[in-house]
């Protein structure tokens, strides 16, 4: 919202400096969002007269002009517009000056060897409008010598305030007036003086009132209207297009100059027909399903049954409260209007205006809720604006429907609300002032009885009171409060879920990975290798960002290949984020995952190694073990299982389980399908921790179970076994371990062997046995029946101890 | 008498001479062995005269304890200096670079986090989460977000053509505050919680990403008024940025599900070109906040009149980025390994209140 301080000087009567005004805008929660003065950047731009104009004498498209600048010393200029001529008084930038279009700093200078001082500017050079035929070309009276900016009234600073979506009343000047004066910058002028008004009483006028009616008091509860004939729809007052063009808008005629005025002005949008092009009477309607209307903005729009227009008997002249149509717009020639204050109803025109993609000026006043009480003011005032300026004479007054001015009313109030809510102290009577100055009526009493001003819907409850106050007040004064605290030294909050997270984490980057934070959402081919999402956005920002991942893997593996572009040689990567699923109930089913990636080299070449070394599938293993042992899961408890998934190398992958459905871990290889779909070559290794499949730690206090170093030395015995090559080798440590639980405490595998001296089909697994003896040494008898186990236990797998 | 010297002369010379430990062996069982030629004389004591033995006795003696002696020492010096030869021989040039260190990192965005709950586990808040894909009653409806709101709009958040079994438009959560009404609706009153997660608007331009990070706070008690709003949030600022000269300026402003609500601006100095909170030189927008509008809490299943609170929002990468200088949000999700390595963080550098938490 832009407005010059001039024109809030008209509704504020103030002494307060620019500055003042700025913070104190800032402080009732008008935040200031910009402040230019235009003069600054026309700063050595004055009025000046062209004395002579003669042709130059090495350019046929040039003119030397002198020109007097207004202390008696004309200056000799080089000029190539085609209208430059004696006697013209024009815009003239001195030496030294900055030219605002392109930032020039204008110097003395040759041109074509002729000296140049200065320069005549165009419209455009001074960012003041488009125009660039010519030079600017003022009236004959404009006093040469002046500073162009004092002369076009620019000096004038231009202040834009965001108002938030429930203040309705601050998308006028008035209302921001109405606030500074609450908050103590001056005193808010009579409506009826600002606009040079006896009083606000509607316009009398002759002859019949305008035919409007509603047949929609759902969208169009009001829908008042007066007529003006013989009219004369010139450009309008400077004092008015000057107004507008300090904030950006362009004149257009005085008719629709002054429906903009008064939107901005008082944030009452009005619209005017020419009744020359209407059929009839107008109605308030819905409209039909599929129903056009070329809109003034040039573009065309097709309705349907939920939204409001405002048509004749033969079409559609109005999207009620948004934009008006184009073929009822007035024009140099209109002479006979209808001029239309309406309410629309908050709902109907947000709904309307995100349907068809529309944002005007009105749609933003009308959308917040426009003040209910002000549709005879406002249409006095229009009819008042349209009269003194074009002239003609008014209809009598069309009031269709009732607008709903019930005001808001907030019961059982009580001034210490302030303190119990803000935590800041505000007497009574102050607290009364400022609700007063607000235009609130306030019953006080044991409660209070606070009824809101018509223009404001945003205030519903005693909290909205409390806000009104301390926005006024300062929230500057607003003290701190220490936040009451436990009594002691403050408790751990994280759950066993986010320690899980945490410490995962962190292993992780210990480990060498590195942490990246991929898309949430990946793209269908992305996602497709990977059995697809459950959810695909209706309205994602792009294709490649459409499914919600169901793996962490994609968002990686597009890393991997990123950094692979970028002549990354070795690739570790990992992420802790969400997998996305879809519950049976339609809701959403979040999976905390640890997804990690390794590519390229796993080991540079080296003088002490010799070649790179890529990774394979047992380096993956190796992290995702440690990984979970770092959070804390049961790792000698997992079950080795395959059965990774489709993603990969279904001969070089496998899964971790606690149980046979719990899946806490997949890893392996990247199946190559996958690595050639995301345009990655070698060999990659993936995993997927699912961070919440690990069982939290139950706490038992700290003590650790009693425990004292054994007296007697563990002894190791080596075992090897030929087997046939399908047994698994976890299978036989897990049979070694399990042979004798009382003796051993550890198997551990060694070696694997095959080939020359192995049988066919078979392969040589060693594993070295460790046994704790307790309060005395193993006898030779006792290691032999220990022995005797293992071997029983290897031979029930197909084991056959090697000699 | 002269034999003996010449004897032990003679032995010591070779003695001193030898350059193995072969030869000094050899010169041992020669002098000192079974039928070394000092052993001998040793044995001749026996048929000595008592007043030859005390004659010759000490000559002998001593020509065994100087030859014993010297055999000592000059095997010592022999394999100290077969010793120096072996180390000199096994010298390598220890410039040669060492099997490097693997680098890892933490996210930046993740040790912000852990920050986070670091300071506010101090102030009592536990950390809370919530669905990142929710419904539009959770994200909207009960934080008293009207259906007409233009956030509501396709063109500011992403929705699904799914809706959940109670009918419900599923869409992505486009700010953390649906987690305080999962967290009123689930766990009694008070609650202290910060909220942090991902969160997504249909917005791609050079400062925003269609996803991003925000972290949410919410206090509901008995008296919690926006006192003690603005002091958590200077305390938080103050532990965060590790300065004391943290200044806040709270603005009134507006969110349908709070009232009063403010907006929280930060001071800042310039320091070399660039923004450095802390001083009040200029301000910035760092946090939506205000107390919990009582239609919020009606809907959690509370009583307005009994509860009440305040409730604050923030985002987390724009607050590591003024914390720690990265210039561009675009980069925050790139996984460019270059810039991880740069801006991310040591697993070592665990956030803690005794060590500080920032790194």
């Amino acid at each position: 919202m832009k407005f010059t301080l001039s024109w809030l000087k008209e509704h504020l009567d103030t002494t307060a400096s620019l500055d003042e005004i700025l913070i104190a805008l800032t402080d009732i929660g008008l935040e200031v969002e910009g402040v230019e003065n235009p003069a600054e950047k026309l700063k050595g731009f004055k009025v000046a007269k062209v004395m002579t104009a003669a042709p130059h004498p090495q350019a046929d498209k040039l003119q030397v002009l002198t020109v007097d600048q207004g202390d008696g010393n004309p200056l000799q200029v080089v000029c190539g517009a085609p209208n430059a001529r004696a006697g013209l008084i024009g815009v003239f930038g001195v030496e030294g000056a900055t030219v605002p279009a392109n930032g020039m700093v204008l110097r003395k200078a040759a041109i074509r060897g002729v000296e140049s001082n200065g320069m005549m500017c165009s419209t455009r050079e001074l960012e003041l409008g488009d125009d660039h035929e010519g030079i600017i070309e003022l009236p004959a009276d404009a006093p040469v010598g002046t500073a162009f900016a004092d002369y076009a009234h620019l000096d004038d600073p231009v202040i834009d305030v965001s108002v938030t979506p429930n203040r309705q009343d601050c998308m006028g000047v008035r209302g921001i007036a109405r606030d500074l004066s609450a908050k103590g910058i001056g005193t808010l002028n009579p409506l009826a003086a600002v606009y040079r008004m006896a009083s606000l009483n509607p316009i009398a006028g002759d002859g019949p009132a305008p035919d409007v009616r509603t047949d929609d008091p759902d969208g169009c509860p009001a829908f008042y209207a007066q007529g003006v004939s013989g009219l004369n729809n010139m450009a309008s007052p400077k004092w008015l297009s000057n107004k507008l063009k300090a904030i950006g808008q362009k004149p257009i005629s005085s008719l629709v100059d002054i429906t903009n005025f008064v939107s901005v002005d008082l944030g009452r949008p009005l619209h005017v027909y020419d009744k020359a092009k209407l059929k009839g009477g107008l109605v308030a309607r819905k409209a039909k399903d599929g129903e056009q209307v070329l809109a003034l903005n040039g573009k065309t729009y097709t309705l349907d049954a939920t939204m409001t227009v405002i048509a004749d008997d033969e079409a559609v002249h109005d999207i009620g409260g948004i934009m008006g149509g184009e073929h009822s717009g007035v024009s140099e020639s209109t002479t006979d209007v209808v001029i239309e204050c309406a309410y629309f109803t908050p709902e109907s025109i947000a709904r309307t205006g995100q349907k068809l993609a529309l944002t005007s000026d009105a749609r933003q006043r009308f959308e917040r809720g426009v003040d209910p009480a002000f549709l005879e003011d406002g249409l006095a005032i229009a009819t008042k604006l349209v009269l003194d300026h074009c002239g003609g004479k008014a209809s009598t007054i069309a009031r269709a429907g009732t607008p709903p001015t019930a005001p808001n009313i907030v019961v059982g109030y009580r001034p210490e609300m302030v303190d119990g809510l803000a935590g800041m102290s505000v007497p009574a009577e102050r607290q009364q002032a400022i609700l007063a100055a607000l235009g609130f009526a306030v019953e006080t009493g044991e409660t209070w009885t606070v009824t809101a001003p018509t223009w404001r819907r945003d205030i519903h409850g005693t909290a909205d009171i409390v806000e009104e106050v301390v926005r006024i007040e300062g929230l500057d004064k607003l003290p701190s409060t220490p936040l009451p605290r436990a009594e002691g030294v403050a408790r751990p909050t994280a759950t066993p879920l986010q320690m899980i997270e945490r410490r995962a984490r962190r292993a992780a980057a210990a480990r060498g990975l590195n942490e990246a934070i991929n898309w949430s959402f990946i793209s269908e081919a992305e996602a497709a290798p990977f059995g697809g999402g459950d959810w695909i956005l209706a309205n994602p920002i792009s294709e490649d960002m459409k499914v919600m991942r169901p793996t962490l893997l994609a968002g990686l593996l597009s890393a991997a290949r990123r950094n692979t572009d970028r002549g990354a040689s070795s690739i570790r990567l990992f992420e802790i984020g969400r997998r996305y699923f879809r519950a049976e109930n339609g809701s959403s089913d979040e999976h905390p995952t640890l997804g990690l990636v390794m590519a390229g080299e796993k080991r540079a070449r080296s003088w002490q190694t010799g070649k790179a070394q890529g990774f394979d599938a047992y380096d993956v293993k190796a992290e995702v073990l440690a990984i979970l042992s770092a959070a804390g899961a049961p790792v000698a408890n997992l079950q080795m299982m395959g059965e990774a998934g489709e993603a990969y190398h279904p001969g070089q992958s496998g899964t971790l389980r606690l149980g046979p459905k719990t899946i806490v871990a997949r890893y392996g290889a990247l199946h190559p399908r996958i690595a050639k779909a995301f345009d990655l070559s070698g060999t990659i290794v993936v995993a997927e921790i699912m961070l919440d499949a690990i069982p939290a730690k139950k706490k038992a206090g700290f003590m650790r179970p009693l425990y004292s170093p054994p007296a007697l030395q563990a002894v190791t015995r080596d075992f090897a076994f030929l087997v046939p090559e399908t047994v698994e080798a976890d299978a036989l440590v897990r049979a070694v371990r399990g042979a004798d639980k009382a003796s051993i405490v550890e198997a551990r595998l060694f070696d694997l062997f095959a080939g020359q001296g192995v049988p066919e089909g078979q392969k040589s697994l060693a594993v070295e046995i460790t046994l704790q003896p307790g309060e005395k040494s193993f006898t030779d008898e006792e290691l032999k029946v220990v022995a005797d186990k293992v071997v029983a236990a290897a031979t029930k797998l197909g084991g056959v101890l090697r000699g | 008498m002269s034999e003996i010297i010449h004897l032990r002369d003679g032995l010591l010379a070779d003695i001193a001479a030898a350059q193995t430990a072969d030869a000094i062996e050899a010169l041992r069982v020669g002098a000192l062995g079974k039928s070394g030629v000092v052993t001998g004389l040793l044995k001749t004591l026996g048929a000595m005269t008592p007043d030859e033995r005390q004659r010759k006795g000490p000559e002998i003696h001593d020509l065994r304890e100087s030859v014993t002696h010297a055999i000592a020492a000059r095997k010592a010096a022999l394999e100290g200096a077969a010793l120096e030869a072996r180390l000199a021989a096994e010298r390598v040039d220890m410039t040669l670079p060492a099997e490097p260190v693997l680098q890892g990192s933490i996210h930046p965005v993740s040790q912000v986090m852990d920050e986070l709950a670091e300071i506010f586990a101090d102030l009592g808040f536990a950390v809370a989460t919530g669905p990142e894909i929710e419904d539009d009653w959770h994200n909207f409806s009960a934080l008293n977000i009207p259906e007409t709101h233009p956030a509501r709009a396709m063109h500011d958040t992403f929705y699904f053509p799914d809706k959940d079994s109670e009918g419900r438009d599923m869409l992505l959560r486009t700010h953390t505050s649906p987690v305080q009404i999962r967290t009123m609706t689930a766990t009694p009153a008070p609650v202290r919680i910060i909220a942090p997660g991902r969160v997504y608007r249909s917005d791609s331009d050079a400062t925003h990403t269609p996803m991003f990070h925000q972290i949410e706070g919410l206090v509901i008690d008995r008296a919690i008024h926006m006192g003690h709003l603005k002091w958590t949030l200077e305390t938080f600022l103050k532990a965060f940025f590790e300065r004391d000269d943290i200044v806040l300026r709270l603005r009134p402003s507006y969110f349908p599900f709070t009232e009063p609500s403010a907006e929280v601006d930060v001071g800042f100095t310039w320091e070399k070109g660039k923004r450095v909170i802390g001083g009040s030189e200029g301000w910035m927008e760092v946090l939506g906040s205000g107390m919990v509008h009582p239609k919020v809490i009606a809907a959690c299943g509370l009583d307005p009149d009994e509860w009440q609170g305040f409730a604050f929002g923030c985002g987390i990468d724009r607050l590591a980025m003024l914390k720690y200088g990265m210039e561009d949000l675009r980069a925050f999700f790139d996984g460019d390994l270059r810039w991880l390595k740069h801006y991310g963080f040591s697993a070592l550098d665990v956030p803690t209140l005794s060590g500080g938490v920032g790194a």
